[in-house]
């Protein structure tokens, strides 16, 4: 698809919104309805067109694969690492309200973190798998 | 359940995986209808989106033409019958949709929706169960994806990890 002009112009428009939009999802999943697996796989979705429309090299150029693979057990370690931290100060494995003074803002703080534990992961194991299934399909 | 016999009846496997998408944008309407739109959310960009790219990629590596069945579709849909049969007997003894009493309503979820504004101060309560009232679930299944990632990866990368370094080698 690399000479295509439309798709190409389209995707140029669409994709730093797909991202943004991921990116919001991700932040305001307290608020709305999303959170970080939905996020992870939108920005995922966003890498993959990119990837679709340009050229598989040209999005690892970008987003190198040694980082996304890296992302996959950052996001998990994350997750557990909150639940250590909590352990830690005094709480049981994953009670949020110990990690700040006020129970409700440790929730808070617990909550956005997991999430970006769980968005890292899921977007880290999608453009994974598609950036594997691609190098197996050029050769 | 019209674009299900759909997918069954195709033999093009492009076309299935395109049907399979629009079942599951379908799925998510009416997830939205019923007002769950954090549901609606994950169905739209995990089964519509997601599923099919990953489906359509795998299609490439393989045929895009099921073969043709080495035996009588007989079986199989006797055995579907039964199963079906079974599972619909199984819903009967269901509560009636949005039913106020229904037994999952009267476990832990009031407690969720009477506490978790002051608990968890969260204004979507979905969130607020997901993440932290079932943390340790929602970590299940961030370890269940991690795992699925690593084995897909391990499947398609020996040989190609090999490359890489030949790759970077010469240049």
């Amino acid at each position: 698809m690399k000479r295509q002009s439309i798709p190409r112009v389209a995707a140029k428009l669409l994709i730093p919104y797909i991202l943004l939009y991921a990116l919001y999802v991700q932040w305001h999943g307290d608020y709305g309805p999303g959170g970080g697996f939905q996020a992870g796989v939108i920005f995922a979705a966003g890498v993959i067109l990119h990837a679709i429309v340009f050229d598989l090299r040209a999005s690892q150029r970008a987003l190198s694969p040694r980082i996304v693979q890296l992302l996959i057990p950052l996001g998990l370690l994350l997750y557990i690492g909150v639940g250590v931290v909590t352990m830690l100060k005094g709480g049981t494995f994953l009670n949020y309200s110990v990690l700040q003074h006020d129970p409700v803002h440790g929730q808070h703080l617990g909550i956005l973190l997991v999430e970006l534990g769980v968005g890292t992961t899921v977007a880290g194991v999608m453009i994974s798998i598609f950036y594997a299934f691609g190098e197996t399909v050029r050769s | 359940m019209a674009t299900a016999v759909r997918i069954a009846r195709l033999r093009g496997l492009f076309s299935a995986a395109i049907v399979a998408g629009i079942y599951s944008l379908l799925g998510a309407c009416w997830m939205s209808v019923l007002d769950q739109p954090d549901v609606a959310f994950t169905e739209a960009s995990v089964g519509a989106g997601i599923s099919t790219v990953l489906i359509l990629v795998t299609l490439s590596l393989t045929t895009s033409e099921e073969k043709e069945p080495e035996h009588t579709p007989l079986l199989p849909l006797i055995v579907i019958l039964i199963t079906g049969a079974a599972l619909v007997y199984g819903t009967i003894d269901m509560p009636r949709l949005g039913d106020p009493d229904a037994q999952v309503h009267r476990h832990v979820a009031p407690r969720y929706i009477d506490e978790s504004p002051h608990e968890v101060a969260v204004p979507n309560l979905v969130t607020a169960v997901l993440a932290s009232y079932r943390g340790y679930d929602t970590l299940g299944e961030t370890a269940v994806i991690f795992t699925a990632g690593i084995g897909v990866l391990i499947l398609l990368g020996g040989a190609r990890r090999r490359r890489w370094v030949a790759d970077e080698d010469d240049e």
